[in-house]
């Protein structure tokens, strides 16, 4: 059914749909929404869910590990030092194979203060063994939620699961969207029957005890091929979902790549702005494409390297800073994902978009104007940089 | 980078007034007509009276940019004051148009627009509102005078569709429907063209 929703009242929605066991609630900007929605759906009786409000992030990802432990279906929604705050806890969820879903809407984390978009408080979460899973638009944000479930819950998987979108510019924004009957994603979700639980009378279950050293690094790897089997089982629930939806996910989408020789590696809103500057230049016969990454973890690396196999000149833009000094997040994955490659494509990386800092799509076809120069000279010139930046003129 | 089948329309109003709803309205009523649809805020630090930005775009076929408007068809100010603090013609089409809420006239507005030459229109809103709902909401008027303006939305689809719109927002106090509908086809005979 079509509907006008903006991107936290696609969640808010999805979560109606799904009726989750366990909400832990606590409301951070931009994210606010979501459990702000979602408790009205539980105070009209719309839900059987437990919905706890809690005094602080870490007690509301505290209270969807208890559950979860506990064999329930446990959710919850933050953005930016919300999730700073849960991330002790992101590492319990992550380590215990616990597969909660976290809605994060992507905010700056702070300093200075700030409630705008970038992506810098997911990123900073990373390595914390959440999979994460970006959306372009209302219509990802919601389509993504719902296939959270059936990924993270699966037994080769079993890992948490974090679905992304955009602050304000997603999170905010009413756009038209495709929306599933509520009995189709009953059956699309299923029942959650875990294996192991807490609270199974037959087989009780110690979670979250201390390990040892001569265990520890087992079970770290244990983890970590999770992460790795949780590539096929994205894929495997895309291909579900697109029986029921009709709309096709994968672990990125390639935008006019097929004889693409300028390309950009993004993640998120922009990746829309840009598609309109390819459609631009396209038919002014540059042969511009786009690579919009829709999951981070597990990062895709063979399949971006083939992706990008062709290209000449690629452009990597973060929309977080790292301060790795060498570039941000997403640059380090992609240039290492084409390392092995025979013929690499000439590589930059621009960071963008920090804090709500808008990006129009003549940004982008500056961006592959620069490209065009790189491929046409062989010269990258400086290979990290910063779009927009104020002179030190303008500063003053 | 607006295509021709697209309209795009920046709203000026101060931190309570409705201008953010209004646009959110607006959009949800494009969508019920068949239009594709966005209509998003742009925030700053949130706080009653400052001013804020809201933007719509509508069109044909899905529009996948998701940056601010820079050279918007329509710019509506909602509160009038903001003429002497934001530059609120900037970008706007040459074809396009201005629609303010004030008590002045069109002809009365025009020194105030920093050379802006186009179409301006006004609408005393503050008035309107205060005449039905007994409250200045400004919000209401200003969306009715941009649809009859623009012309983007079928003037009598867009009633038929708002007032369904209206029975779910207002669910819970059905009793402001009418005096919200009689506002806005007020505002629609009143807005003037100038």
């Amino acid at each position: 059914m079509s509907n006008r929703l903006s991107g936290n009242e696609a969640v808010a929605y999805a979560l109606k749909q799904i009726n989750p066991d366990v909400m832990g609630a606590f409301p951070i900007t931009p994210s606010t929404e979501i459990p702000e929605y979602f408790a009205q759906y539980v105070a009209d009786g719309e839900v059987n869910t437990e919905y706890v409000t809690v005094e602080s992030e870490h007690s509301s990802m505290s209270v969807c590990i208890a559950a979860q432990a506990a064999g329930a279906r446990a959710v919850c929604a933050t953005s930016s030092a919300g999730l700073a705050l849960m991330y002790e806890l992101l590492y319990v969820a992550a380590s215990c194979r616990l597969p909660i879903i976290l809605a994060c809407v992507n905010r700056a984390l702070t300093g200075p203060i700030n409630i705008n978009n970038d992506h810098s408080d997911s990123m900073g979460a990373r390595d914390s063994g959440w999979i994460q899973i970006y959306a372009e638009n209302n219509q990802e944000a919601y389509d993504n939620f719902l296939m959270a479930m059936p990924i993270g819950e699966t037994p080769s998987v079993r890992l948490p699961v974090m679905t992304c979108m955009d602050g304000f510019i997603t999170s905010h924004a009413v756009e038209n969207i495709e929306l599933l009957e509520t009995d189709v994603v009953r059956r699309f979700i299923g029942e959650y029957n875990p294996e192991h639980y807490l609270l199974k009378k037959e087989n009780p279950l110690a979670v979250g005890p201390y390990d040892v050293s001569s265990y520890y690094m087992e079970h770290k790897v244990l983890e970590a091929e999770a992460m790795k089997a949780a590539k096929a089982r994205i894929l495997e629930v895309a291909a579900e979902f697109e029986k029921i939806s009709g709309r096709r996910y994968g672990l990125f989408e390639e935008y006019r790549m097929e004889d693409a020789e300028l390309a950009l590696v993004l993640i998120g809103s922009t990746a829309g702005t840009a598609k309109a500057a390819v459609d631009k230049l396209r038919e002014e016969g540059v042969k511009a494409g786009l690579v919009k990454i829709r999951v981070f973890r597990p990062f895709p690396g063979e399949e971006l390297a083939r992706a990008l196999a062709g290209t000449k000149a690629v452009a990597v833009m973060d929309k977080s800073e790292g301060f790795s000094a060498n570039g941000g997040p997403l640059f380090a994955e992609t240039r290492s994902a084409l390392y092995d490659l025979k013929n690499r494509p000439y590589m930059i990386n621009i960071v963008y978009g920090l804090g709500g800092r808008d990006v129009n799509t003549e940004d982008i076809e500056k961006v592959f104007g620069r490209l065009a120069n790189i491929a046409a000279t062989g010269e990258i010139g400086p290979v990290y940089t910063h779009m927009g930046q104020r002179s030190k003129e303008e500063n003053a | 980078m607006a295509t021709n089948d697209m309209v795009e329309i920046r709203w000026h109003g101060r931190g309570g007034q409705g201008a953010k709803s209004a646009c959110l309205l607006l959009a949800d009523v494009a969508g019920l007509a068949g239009k594709f649809v966005q209509g998003f805020p742009e925030y700053g630090p949130e706080r009653m009276g400052a001013p804020i930005t809201a933007y719509n775009r509508i069109s044909e076929k899905r529009c996948t940019i998701h940056s601010n408007i820079y050279y918007p068809d329509y710019v509506i100010v909602v509160d009038e004051s903001l003429l002497d603090s934001v530059d609120v013609t900037g970008g706007l089409k040459e074809g396009g148009a201005i629609i303010i809420n004030t008590t002045l006239s069109p002809q009365e507005m025009r020194p105030r627009l920093r050379g802006w030459a186009g179409k301006i229109c006004t609408i005393d809103a503050r008035r309107i509102s205060e005449e039905i709902l007994g409250k200045n909401l400004p919000n209401t008027p200003m969306l009715a005078a941009v649809v009859k303006v623009s012309g983007v939305l079928d003037a009598e689809r867009f009633l038929v569709d708002i007032e369904e719109s209206f029975k779910h927002k207002f669910a819970d106090k059905p009793e402001v429907i009418e005096g919200n509908m009689l506002t806005l086809r007020k505002s629609m005979a009143e807005v003037l063209v100038g």
